[in-house]
């Protein structure tokens, strides 16, 4: 057994390694950590077990639209707004008009992806310290959203949906009925699931106080999404840089308020993303209403995707934060360069940083409250 | 019963009485691993098992049971082999050896011994050991971690269980499972409920509640399952084991679970007694009395189980030390004032 004497302490210290097969490292994140009893004094992330070279792939396709897939396959939790933000890149670099029709139904996607990839986080959280039941609850309304996303795109995962300045096949006609009793009957499950986690004494006591991210660590580290607004920081790019048609739409940032426990600890997370679950039903109610019936969603998608020569970074806010894609056109068919900043990566990066000095069950806390993708991670 | 076999050969009595609690044990555990996952289905919103046998799975314990005993038995290459072999079977041991006192009805206790609560206590105290065992054995950190943090659990958890069995030996005077059962027979509390020592005074209620949480963690269910908790450990001290020495450590943890039930059936729901008095009363309702008694509580815990997160590791010694073993202790002292004032 591999053991260090700590220099500081003097203590025996274990090394034990968590993951990349352990079952609460969400996907195949190896941690290494330095253990005094059960006290954690070291950790240090290590990653590249999904690496699938997302970026060089890029470079090789012959097409700009054809990396749309690829996008999906960062992170594979909330795929519609990965490829959102690219094909937000690629309009704004052919200056294209996109039709209204479209960006609504674009939205309402983006928000059910959007609210599926937090029911995943939530559940997957409260697996991790213990709460087997409310994880398959969860997953039954997710299972929802899957089945209107399934006739929609004709996948339940990676869907491959969004084109440059369209989108790859209409809605079919009950897409807004669908979508509607969906949002009818989720509103009531966000209070039961309050009930039942949320405000659990338990479950309080796992998270309140953990993980401790204060504001000024956050900016430093560049954090973005829930883990920021966890903190207090009301930063959201729908908001604060608006992309779409997000300006049109009426909603609140829901910020961590360290209702009971510190600000930024685990639970203000949490509680971010069940907020932000009610506030992507407000906008997918004010989506339905406006969104157009007619309107062909294919008519202006450009038959050859040509860039002029120059660069753009684009950023969106996806379930886990700022997802910005930074592309150099060489006015070739091929991108030069596609470079993604991913939320999760930088999230990772502050592991060290929060955890320090936690029990392992603290840690299992923090892995699940930073909700990481590692498909995202590594690219 | 116990008298007539032990007439017939001193080996054969042995025999007998070992294998009474094994097969009921045995039934059990198939029943409850199947139960478990039908109730954890129903609490889910989904089916569990449904396949296997064909009416709602009920032979799902049995291809189990089959597969495990196929299974390839890996040890670990730099296990410590003999006592990484010996783990599983002493922990089913332990709880099994147990069932001796158990009174299971009116004519039937494995043996008639005057110091059975004290017997069984001692006995279940072996649980640890193995279970240590197992987790330095196995050569694995994780096990490590497992076994380490379950010996830190059993052994704070054991003060607060003994001091809550005390307060019911304290009322009724006799450490035998017997005389404690007979004690409780009749309807006399209001004019009708039982005479179970969970109605005889209000401190026994609250040593029931301390006694229930404790067996909770004794016996490592949620919220308590530390020992073994997946998203943390992996799988504790379980996490080498494969096969069929898996399986003995499933069934352990099934026994443990309805040992300790059964104890708190016979001390404080009154054992073999029937709810009714002399109504629906014998050796063979007793039988049925206690085990629908001992199953509702392992039900209750699976219960808790599909419902509640797990404490972290000093929130549980917190709850044991600061809150459990105080008031067990003044419960215990109330408990004797009130026997010597009424």
């Amino acid at each position: 057994m591999l053991e260090v004497i700590s220099k500081e302490t003097g203590n025996k210290e274990m090394v034990i390694n968590m993951g990349p097969q352990h079952p609460s490292t969400h996907g195949v994140l190896r941690l290494e950590l330095v253990l005094d009893g059960e006290i954690i004094t070291k950790v240090r992330p290590n990653i590249g077990y999904l690496h699938r070279c997302f970026e060089k792939y890029a470079e090789q396709m012959d097409d700009y639209a054809k990396v749309i897939p690829y996008t999906d396959r960062m992170d594979y939790v909330s795929a519609i707004n990965q490829e959102h933000g690219y094909v937000i890149a690629l309009e704004r670099m052919l200056e294209l008009e996109v039709p209204e029709r479209v960006e609504y139904i674009r939205v309402i996607m983006a928000e059910m992806q959007r609210i599926a990839s937090h029911l995943l986080g939530i559940g997957a959280f409260g697996l991790d310290l213990g709460a087997f039941s409310p994880f398959l609850y969860l997953f039954t309304e997710r299972e929802k959203i899957l089945d209107i996303f399934e006739r929609v795109t004709g996948a339940r995962l990676l869907y491959n949906y969004f084109a440059v300045a369209g989108l790859m096949r209409d809605v079919h006609p009950e897409f807004k009925t669908d979508t509607a009793e969906f949002v009818k009957t989720f509103r009531p499950k966000i209070k039961e699931l309050n009930d039942l986690l949320s405000y659990n004494k338990i479950f309080i006591k796992r998270t309140a106080n953990i993980g401790v991210l204060p504001e000024k660590v956050a900016l430093n580290y560049a954090a973005s999404g829930p883990v920021l607004r966890g903190s207090g920081v009301e930063w959201d790019l729908r908001k604060n840089d608006p992309y779409s048609i997000y300006d049109k739409f009426d909603f609140e940032i829901p910020v961590g308020t360290g209702e009971v426990g510190t600000l930024g600890d685990c639970w203000d997370r949490y509680m971010v993303r069940v907020k932000e679950m009610e506030q992507s039903l407000r906008i997918i109610e004010q989506a339905l209403d406006g969104m157009p019936d007619e309107g062909d969603v294919m008519e202006a998608i450009p038959k050859r995707i040509r860039p002029k020569e120059g660069e753009i970074y684009v950023r969106t806010e996806t379930p886990r934060g700022e997802l910005g894609y930074y592309i150099i056109s060489d006015k070739s068919a091929s991108p030069f360069r596609v470079k993604a900043r991913a939320p999760s990566f930088v999230h990772l990066s502050m592991l060290p940083a929060i955890s320090k000095g936690s029990l392992i069950a603290d840690m299992v806390a923090i892995v699940g409250s930073i909700d990481i993708v590692l498909g995202e991670v590594d690219r | 019963m116990t008298e007539y076999v032990s007439h017939i050969h001193p080996v054969a009595a042995i025999l007998v009485h070992a294998a009474i609690p094994l097969t009921i044990i045995l039934v059990y555990a198939l029943v409850a691993i199947w139960g478990e996952r039908k109730i954890a289905g129903f609490i889910q919103d989904r089916l569990g098992p449904m396949r296997v046998g064909g009416w709602h799975g009920w032979a799902q314990s049995i291809a189990d049971l089959l597969k495990l005993i196929q299974k390839e038995d890996i040890i670990p290459t730099d296990a410590s082999r003999f006592l990484f072999k010996f783990a599983p079977f002493m922990m089913f041991a332990a709880s099994y050896a147990a069932f001796a006192v158990i009174p299971f009805s009116s004519a039937y206790v494995g043996s008639m011994v005057n110091i059975g609560v004290f017997y069984l206590l001692a006995v279940t105290s072996l649980l640890t050991l193995s279970i240590i065992m197992a987790g330095w054995a196995s050569n694995n950190k994780w096990s490590l971690l497992g076994g380490m943090r379950s010996a830190a659990q059993m052994v704070s958890y054991e003060v607060p269980t003994i001091a809550s069995v005390l307060t019911v030996v304290l009322v009724a005077g006799s450490l035998n499972l017997m005389t404690v059962t007979e004690m409780q027979s009749g309807n006399d509390i209001l004019g009708f409920l039982p005479n179970w020592f969970i109605f005889q005074n209000p401190f026994l209620i609250v040593a029931f509640i301390i006694f229930f949480i404790s067996i909770l963690a004794e016996s490592h269910r949620v919220p308590f399952d530390l020992p073994e908790s997946e998203s943390e450990l992996v799988a504790g001290y379980q996490t080498e084991y494969s096969g069929m020495r898996w399986a003995m450590f499933m069934l352990a943890e099934y026994a443990d679970m309805l040992l300790l039930s059964l104890l708190g059936a016979t001390l404080f729901f009154g054992g073999w007694n029937s709810p009714f008095g002399d109504f629906m009363a014998g050796p063979l309702w007793g039988f049925f009395w206690f085990m629908l008694k001992g199953l509702s509580l392992v039900i209750v815990m699976m219960w808790i189980r599909w419902t509640l997160p797990r404490y972290r590791v000093d929130q549980l010694m917190h709850i044991c030390w600061s809150i459990l073993i105080p008031l067990s202790f003044v419960n215990l002292v109330l408990t004797a004032l009130w026997e010597v004032i009424f």
